[in-house]
């Protein structure tokens, strides 16, 4: 019974345990190891309680909450413009997408008009933090597997991005930028031309990447045939996101269901056939020169005008005229005060972020604070599916099966 | 105008869809609890419906109104590229058949809204606590939970406030 000892540091009780493992692991007979939460290939604070036998994983039982911070409660003792610091903290690795995903939900709520020039920068940055998310993606899941030198690569194109991110909003990872009607101020003189300059170095960087690792016998070996996902399994499991995609299933909300002028570009969906681990990661690969296509026609097309709406019941009036307008002084006071007020009702928007759909569900009871603000985060449900995507794996295949479905601890736990 | 996926709803369930809301161009549907599994289930598996997918389940609490819990089942048809809003009233205590056997996608977050609300679910696998850990008493997310549960200690009332703090002592 030695092995039944493990599970009493978890918190589950020892009947409650016999429905989660077989029979087996109650005798003895198969090993309970408990992985995580401090662990290096575990991407954050997620715990596994895995059954095994021998090297073969039985089952897998996912514990999260460890990063759990409550935002969605928070949230709900704030006027809808002060959650969206809030939202950078949670996918902490795009926090432009889940700004984009928030204020677009609050815009459908209050039936606000985006200028095109703010919608087109949103996609900018928003393709940017996908290339960065995605290096991020690379450099630790290609560690995991042992190949060190991945990580150094992709952080340093990664840190020109976060750079960007400094340039437009002071910050380089909680940007806070977009805000409800548009952004918090145009880009700087130089944006462009910066962007420019990373655009025309990051293909040839690719292709680095795709040279270190697509043809690299070990790398085929970890990732080739392991944690096979069915398209049929991945949709019931709500998988979302290039893990969906790796499936061979073609849904990509961008394309599905165009927001923020993504239907102005033109742009491919990548497709896996088997739904692997090599799959997936060959599907975040050739996304990497959809973004770059994206941006490219963005830049080009980018036109001028404002970036805010110019309605002042949701966005504050230039500051200059606080000197001679009394309504824009009036309007300035009430929305950094009161804060606006939506009509009583609920919205749902969905954008695609790096790891799938990010979802954001607004019930506002028509004060200026939402009565209820849930995010159906991308990770969540990807991690929700490890006990599928690692039955029957070997251990070691564990770890390329985390990497391999890209989560963030703080988009689980919100 | 009234939504076609409505009209087939009541043909074939009748009496348990209640009403059926437009908002910003999203449909919600209004459903009996008791009937909630059976209703999605044949929206999966119905051919003019196809909603295969389910985005999430997202619990309001509208706490004084009264039944106080509405959960919201998110629905999209990969298919026909549709949303659909299922929409639940619950009271205190009331359980909710659960849709995992439905889509598998709605165990954690039925194990969400139990742990965050105390919603309960009849029929789920594994209906633990899944964010907070297990000896956490409450349920913070209802509108009636402060926000702020932890006294604030200082130097001067280090000891006092310790002694009455709800520590998991076992």
């Amino acid at each position: 019974m030695t092995s039944v000892a493990a599970p009493t540091s978890m918190n589950v009780t020892f009947d409650e345990l016999k429905g989660l493992v077989s029979d087996r692991a109650l005798t003895g007979e198969t090993m309970l190891l408990n992985m995580g939460p401090q662990h290096p290939a575990t991407h954050g604070v997620l715990r596994l309680l895995l059954e095994l036998d021998g090297e073969r994983v039985i089952s897998c039982l996912p514990d999260i909450g460890y990063l759990h911070t409550g935002i969605e409660k928070t949230a709900e003792s704030k006027t809808y413009t002060k959650v969206i610091p809030l939202t950078d903290r949670m996918d902490y690795l795009s926090p432009m997408s889940n700004n984009l995903g928030y204020v677009m939900a609050v815009e459908k709520l209050m039936g606000v008009e985006v200028p095109l020039r703010a919608q087109y920068l949103r996609v900018i940055l928003c393709e940017l933090a996908r290339i960065a998310s995605h290096l991020v993606w690379l450099g630790t899941h290609a560690i995991d597997l042992a190949a060190m030198s991945m990580l150094l690569y992709c952080f340093r194109e990664r840190e020109m991005i976060l750079d960007i991110f400094e340039m437009v909003s002071g910050q380089r990872m909680m940007v806070t930028y977009f805000r409800v009607g548009g952004l918090w101020r145009d880009v700087p003189d130089g944006f462009e031309d910066t962007v420019r300059q990373f655009m025309n170095l990051l293909p040839s960087r690719v292709d680095e990447y795709e040279a270190l690792l697509r043809r690299n016998p070990l790398w085929l070996d970890r990732t080739k045939g392991v944690g096979v996902i069915s398209a049929k399994d991945a949709i019931a499991y709500g998988i979302t996101g290039p893990s969906l995609r790796g499936s061979g299933v073609n849904w990509d909300i961008r394309k599905a269901m165009p927001y923020s002028s993504y239907d102005h570009f033109e742009f491919n969906v990548p497709l896996g056939e088997k739904g692997d681990v090599y799959d997936r990661y060959w599907c975040r690969m050739r996304e990497f020169r959809e973004s770059i296509k994206i941006i490219d026609q963005a830049l080009k097309q980018l036109p001028k005008g404002p970036v805010i709406t110019s309605d002042r019941k949701v966005a504050p009036p230039p500051k200059e005229e606080l000197a001679w307008s009394m309504e824009s002084l009036i309007h300035h006071f009430k929305l950094w005060t009161e804060g606006f007020t939506p009509p009583p009702g609920e919205v749902y928007v969905s954008v695609e972020s790096p790891r799938g759909e990010f979802g954001c569900y607004i019930n506002s009871d028509g004060s200026p604070k939402p009565r209820r603000v849930h995010f159906r985060t991308p990770s969540y449900t990807n991690v929700a599916a490890m006990p599928v995507l690692t039955k029957n794996a070997l251990i070691a295949d564990v770890i390329a099966v985390i990497g391999s479905i890209d989560i963030v601890l703080g988009d689980i736990d919100r | 105008m009234p939504d076609p996926m409505a009209e087939m709803l009541k043909a074939r369930f009748g009496e348990v869809i209640r009403d059926v809301v437009e908002f910003r161009g999203e449909t919600t549907i209004h459903v009996t609890p008791e009937a909630i599994a059976d209703v999605c289930a044949f929206l999966r598996d119905d051919p003019d419906a196809e909603y295969d997918f389910l985005s999430c389940v997202t619990p309001v609490d509208v706490w004084p109104d009264e039944p106080r819990f509405q959960l919201n089942y998110h629905l999209y048809s990969m298919a026909r590229n549709v949303r659909l809003r299922l929409k639940v009233s619950v009271r205190d205590g009331q359980p909710v058949p659960s849709v995992t056997g439905v889509w598998p996608a709605a165990n954690w977050f039925e194990r969400e809204a139990y742990d965050l609300f105390g919603v309960s679910f009849s029929g789920h696998p594994d209906l633990r606590r899944l964010l907070l850990p297990d000896d956490y008493l409450g349920h913070p997310m209802r509108r009636d939970a402060p926000l702020v549960v932890e006294e604030v200690q200082f130097t001067h009332n280090f000891d006092d406030v310790d002694a009455r703090k709800p520590y998991a002592r076992e």
